[in-house]
């Protein structure tokens, strides 16, 4: 089968590694690339969409699985809102296949490139996660391949342990090969659309805590160089007969994401004029702008991919970082501990003149997958810049980042933080829980072929 | 570079089978992860328990590599990886016995490095022997080794390591040869042949590399205070350094991305002045 040694690289360019890049077709395929892996001493990872912001899709040195060629949509029932597809879909096709027959994915990350594969593999979290959970709760039924070539099918009912360990397993149990799973009804292509400014970070956790009951999304956007300054975005769904024109708002064409900015310069080019302000004052320019810009309360309609997909509105807006790229830091802290946490993670930040330049706060509730990283409370996420001068004070920390959340009961996402050790995730996922993971691991990888860098970095 | 050549860097011909074992620095575990706020350079050194190969190991750990340290003998390599790693109170350095002129085991021995260090930066082939013959004294079987291992098996590793680096488009291949490679001299007709084979091996692959990313440097060491100078029949040192001095010059030679460099630098005009000796007067030296 056909393969090339190449490097890869993390979302935010900011990890290098090389590995022998398969891209099979099919199921059979997958476990020819297994047996081939058993015969050289070489493990194996999968990759989809590459958008993971740490060391997921990655395995250097070994082999990697490119699942992007299985991108087929198997079976759309637009009666139920049913789907069936191969794990290299993308949320983009699923989206563009369901909206004009009226349904919506209930899930979606903030880049629609994502695969459903790595989706389940992460169990991504939307805006959405206080009301309808991370991604896996809306998987009927999935398959995968087994290094040892068994093939298995779960769902919530069927071989159970596995569908809630294999979701939220990073890849390291088997790998997806169809996954059905339900769509919601929509019965316009828009959202209404709340904005808020909030002007300290407590005012901006209550607006979460309190909005959340009343909306179907919500996200908070924060300003973590002056602490406090942000913007709250609540949508709702419209409900029948309160969008204008649902037949034509639900069409792709309305849904589109301008690719112009004032209809003339190409987004494509607008990282190139980003980075100049990737730097401390750029970036307190930025958000200060930002913020006074965002002080009037207003209620507007949106399309879902213009609302749900902000990481995509600028075209590799992560080169904009420079050579170094960047990293995220995000912790799931509970909602009493919240605001003590994140307070003096980022006064720590802001002594040492290491300002996230970029910072996203969630609502969240728990759910029953094996390496979740939900909590009733909130999440914060923090974009940095990685450079050649910073990355010690950075790494000390976010070692300390680390420490501050773990005493106040915080989790981490695998998706995301790319320095958690093994001592850090023993601490916030237990031994127990992992004890139970691997368990299930040697059952379905005796051989201990399915290893990513994240793997090897987090469980040792 | 062609599509083909790109698809044909892991194919299953291997006749063996192997377990999924851990790296053979056991004992150490693997080595620690590489993130984006801790990068790890991955390094293989090739001859690493001589005396310029265990400095070099030494020098490019303290410069924060991940080692894959090769030796036949496999004591003194594993110990120069237990030291480092002590050093620095982590896996830094892996151990791997290798006889260099067992040619066949190298791709599988590549292979599995690479998947133990978790990629690869820079190779490093330091292998290295010598003979010194009496001026009259012709002696095939120690002629044959040198070239067996002095540039032999630097072909047989790099052939191997170079299309890798050319897929990944990176990378960094040294390869210490020898000012002996520039002329050939009366006292050691072997060791020059072989030098200066490996030289113009490493000249023709630099060529070959330079346009797709990947830099070759070609060490040129002069005398260097090894255990070479203690063989019988050495010559007395002359502009001599230590082996950590070497070390730190092919360290440099690797920052910059250099392509040649003598070690030390006063090597550089000596050469130029003897590869410039006409024949009818070298012939006459006796050197």
């Amino acid at each position: 089968m056909n393969n090339t040694f190449t490097i890869l690289e993390n979302f935010g360019h900011s990890l290098k590694a090389p590995s022998y890049r398969f891209q099979p077709k099919t199921t059979a395929e997958i476990y020819e690339i297994f047996q081939l892996a058993k015969k050289m001493g070489l493990t194996v990872s999968a990759r989809g969409g590459g958008r993971s912001y740490n060391d997921a899709a990655l395995n250097g040195g070994g082999i990697l699985l490119d699942l992007s060629a299985m991108n087929q949509i198997l079976e759309w029932d637009q009666a139920s809102g049913q789907v069936r597809c191969e794990p290299g879909v993308t949320l983009q096709q699923l989206w563009q296949k369901v909206l004009p027959d009226g349904w919506w994915p209930p899930v979606v990350s903030g880049t629609m490139f994502t695969t459903l594969g790595g989706c389940l593999a992460a169990n991504i979290h939307g805006k959405n996660n206080f009301r309808m959970g991370p991604i896996g709760e809306h998987i009927v039924e999935f398959s995968a391949v087994l290094p040892t070539g068994a093939e298995v099918t779960c769902s919530p009912k069927k071989n159970a342990d596995l569908f809630y360990a294999m979701i939220s397993g990073l890849g390291m149990l088997g790998i997806f090969t169809s996954i059905t799973m339900q769509m919601k009804k929509m019965h316009s292509g828009l959202l209404e659309v709340h904005a808020w400014p909030t002007r300290t970070l407590k005012d901006q956790l209550t607006s979460l805590e309190e909005g959340a009951p009343k909306f179907d999304y919500i996200v908070g956007w924060l300003d973590t160089i002056t602490i406090g300054h942000g913007q709250i975005h609540a949508a709702n769904y419209l409900r029948e007969g309160e969008g204008p024109e649902p037949q034509k708002t639900m069409q792709l064409a309305y849904q589109d994401l301008p690719s112009r900015l004032f209809g003339v310069m190409p987004k494509s080019l607008l990282h190139y004029f980003m980075t100049p302000f990737m730097n401390n004052l750029g970036a307190w320019a930025i958000n200060t702008g930002k913020y006074f810009t965002s002080l009037r309360r207003h209620t507007f309609r949106e399309s879902h991919a213009a609302f749900h997909f902000l990481l995509d509105y600028v075209p590799l807006w992560e080169r904009s970082y420079g050579r170094g790229g960047l990293i995220q830091y995000q912790s799931f802290l509970p909602k009493e501990t919240a605001l003590q946490a994140w307070t003096g993670m980022l006064t720590l930040a802001k002594k040492q003149g290491l300002p996230s330049y970029l910072g996203v706060t969630k609502r969240h509730r728990p759910d029953k997958f094996l390496l979740t990283h939900a909590v009733d409370g909130f999440s914060l996420a923090l974009d940095f810049k990685v450079t050649d001068g910073n990355r010690a004070r950075l790494h000390a920390l976010l070692q300390e980042y680390d420490r501050i959340a773990l005493e106040h009961g915080g989790r981490f996402y695998f998706a995301k933080n790319s320095e958690t050790s093994p001592e850090t995730t023993r601490a916030f996922l237990g031994e127990e829980t992992i004890a139970e993971f691997k368990k299930l691991k040697k059952r379905c990888d005796p051989n201990g072929l399915l290893e990513s860098d994240l793997y090897r970095r987090v469980f040792g | 570079m062609t599509e083909k050549f790109r698809k044909e860097v892991l194919v299953s011909d291997s006749s063996k089978t192997f377990d999924q074992t851990p790296p053979s620095g056991t004992s150490q575990g693997r080595p620690a992860s590489a993130t984006p706020l801790q990068p790890r350079q991955r390094a293989i050194l090739v001859g690493s328990s001589g005396g310029i190969g265990a400095a070099l190991a030494r020098k490019l750990a303290n410069e924060g590599y991940t080692l894959a340290l090769l030796d036949r003998n496999a004591e003194l390599s594993q110990a120069i990886s237990n030291e480092i790693n002590q050093t620095h109170n982590e896996t830094r350095a892996l151990s791997y016995q290798h006889n260099v002129t067992d040619y066949d085991s190298v791709p599988d021995l590549l292979r599995r490095i690479v998947a133990d260090l978790g990629g690869l930066d820079l190779f490093v082939y330091v292998a290295g022997v010598i003979h010194f013959p009496g001026i009259n004294e012709y002696n095939f079987e120690e002629d044959r080794k040198m070239v067996e291992v002095n540039l032999l098996g630097g072909m047989a590793w790099l052939s191997q390591v170079a299309p890798l680096f050319q897929n990944m488009k990176s990378g960094q291949i040294v390869g210490v040869s020898s000012v002996a490679g520039d002329r050939g001299r009366v006292g050691n007709p072997g060791y020059n042949t072989s030098k200066a084979g490996f030289t113009t091996y490493l000249e023709a692959l630099r060529n070959r590399l330079t346009r797709h990313g990947v830099n070759v440097i070609t060490i040129k060491p002069g005398m260097v205070k090894t255990e070479m100078l203690n063989l019988p029949g050495a010559p007395r040192p002359v502009l001599a350094v230590t082996a950590e001095q070497a070390a730190e010059g092919i360290w440099n030679a690797i920052r910059k991305r250099r392509q040649a460099a003598y070690i030390s630098g006063i090597w550089r005009w000596v050469m130029l002045v003897i590869r410039h000796i006409p024949s009818f007067i070298f012939r006459r030296m006796s050197f």
